[in-house]
């Protein structure tokens, strides 16, 4: 499969050239933030490096300290839909390039992204040694009240592979296969099971 | 029984189940591998997974980074030695945690803190099963994300026109795959539990998930359901993490449990590609005589 490379920060003109079913490779500074930072951030906390143009990925890390340096032991995308009722509006005021995680979002952020020229990449979901391995350094951690697995991680990432499946131009590969899906469930659902069993 | 025997075995219990994909799933994994177009975004995605689990596998770390809420269920005679076992469980959760094998995972919900640990109110969550014969502890880390996707009916539904017969449970199990979508990390298992309670609904149906994938139910119409659901499901094209594919499902284990007449619930405990569960019989010392 043919293999975009892009770089965090990201740029609008780069967001804007991708489409779904694009394939990319995710390298540079990303940051990590599930719920408890989308609830901060949403609810007028300040966040505490400038998000613009980078990828926020929503993450939840193993990590343990060894001789005051972090380890990340196990690192995979967590479901984003959990972040449906912040993302918009977090998107609207420090303006991300990229939203990452498994499972895609819904139509307010869908508007969002193309509103704002920002994409979803989708990660593979507990594929935690394959990404820990694209994590090359823990840069900083932020917002430690909020546990280990919760707090604001900035990471460098080299290689990271992820598919585009929203894109700037309002595009979901999610809600593509969620309604050919729901054809096919009511196709199903004119079957009989009892019918079909020996009595 | 030997308390620091009994400790080493619970640990690597714990650690196995953390770190090394169950061989009945890696076998169905490679299989719908194989099965996906070559080249497609599913082929690839689960070619990912493979590499991912095989890296875990190698290094003893976890799995997935969601290391799931501890469920453990130890079968033996009524005796101390149940206390034994409880307390090498809970101190195998708190070291693992401490190395960075358990993520932290236990949030008290009324101060919105992680207690660090893994251990909180009713957490690890222990249950005793009287039964004859060698002590067995079986142990189970699901995983947050599948665990919300699991979901339980209430029958007659008039919203899926589903009746309080076989094909409307069929319904349902068929609804619940098409409701999770990707969200629950597919290729999933589905644990399905017919009648019961609202509470032991969800538990019985979390224990099918024990059931290896290639188990065949001895109750002949469960099997014949069981069949149906996997091939039905695999047809929604969800495929693997809901980007598309012939991999919906890698099994369905259905179980039932007596009903009250007025009620009819049909629960779903939906697990993820990454189902971790190892059992394992004791012998008298607390060592580990066989995995089972």
């Amino acid at each position: 499969m043919d293999l975009k490379r892009i770089t965090s920060p990201l740029s609008p003109d780069v967001t804007r050239e991708l489409s779904i079913g694009d394939m990319v490779s995710l390298s540079g500074r990303i940051v990590t933030g599930r719920d408890q930072v989308h609830k901060y951030l949403a609810s007028g906390g300040i966040p505490p490096i400038d998000l613009q143009g980078l990828v926020i990925y929503h993450c939840g890390p193993v990590v343990i300290e060894e001789d005051g340096q972090w380890r990340i032991t196990a690192a995979g995308p967590t479901t984003s839909m959990r972040e449906e009722p912040y993302e918009a509006d977090i998107i609207e005021r420090f303006r991300p390039g990229a939203i990452m995680g498994k499972g895609g979002m819904g139509e307010k952020t869908r508007a969002a992204f193309k509103a704002h020229g920002a994409i979803y990449l989708h990660a593979i979901g507990g594929a935690a040694q394959y990404l820990a391995g694209r994590i090359t350094r823990v840069e900083a951690v932020y917002l430690q009240e909020f546990g280990q697995p919760e707090s604001l991680w900035v990471l460098s990432v080299q290689d990271l592979p992820a598919l585009v499946t929203m894109d700037s131009q309002g595009e979901s590969l999610h809600r593509d296969i969620q309604e050919r899906s729901l054809e096919r469930l009511h196709a199903l659902f004119e079957r009989s099971f009892t019918k079909n069993q020996a009595t | 029984m030997d308390s620091i025997r009994v400790h080493k075995s619970m640990y690597e219990l714990i650690r196995r189940t953390c770190t090394e994909l169950p061989a009945d799933i890696l076998k169905a994994m490679n299989h719908a591998h194989h099965d996906e177009l070559p080249g497609s975004i599913a082929q690839e995605t689960l070619g990912i997974i493979l590499e991912s689990a095989s890296l875990s596998h190698e290094k003893a770390l976890p799995l997935c980074q969601d290391t799931g809420a501890l469920l453990a269920i130890i079968q033996s005679r009524p005796g101390k030695g149940l206390f034994i076992v409880e307390e090498a469980i809970v101190e195998a959760v708190k070291g693992l945690t401490r190395e960075g094998i358990l993520r932290q995972n236990c949030v008290d919900p009324l101060t919105e803190r992680n207690t660090g640990d893994n251990t909180g109110a009713h957490v690890p969550q222990v249950h005793f099963e009287p039964a004859g014969g060698p002590v067995r502890v079986s142990v189970m880390l699901k995983g947050g994300g599948s665990e919300n996707m699991s979901t339980q009916y209430s029958l007659p539904s008039a919203l899926i026109a589903a009746g309080r017969d076989l094909d409307g449970v069929r319904r349902c199990i068929l609804d619940s795959v098409y409701q999770a979508q990707g969200q629950g990390c597919s290729p999933g298992i589905l644990g399905v539990c017919i009648g019961g309670d609202r509470a032991s609904g969800y538990l019985l149906a979390k224990r099918q998930l024990f059931r290896h994938l290639e188990d065949v139910n001895p109750v002949p119409v469960l099997a014949s359901m069981e069949e149906t659901i996997l091939q039905e499901a695999n047809g929604l094209g969800l495929g693997p993490m809901g980007l598309g594919g012939r991999t919906t499902l890698l099994g369905c284990k259905i179980g039932t449990a007596g009903r009250h007449p007025a009620s009819y619930f049909v629960t779903v405990s939906y697990s993820c590609w990454a189902t971790r569960r190892y059992c394992v019989e004791l012998d008298g010392k607390g060592g580990i005589r066989k995995w089972i």
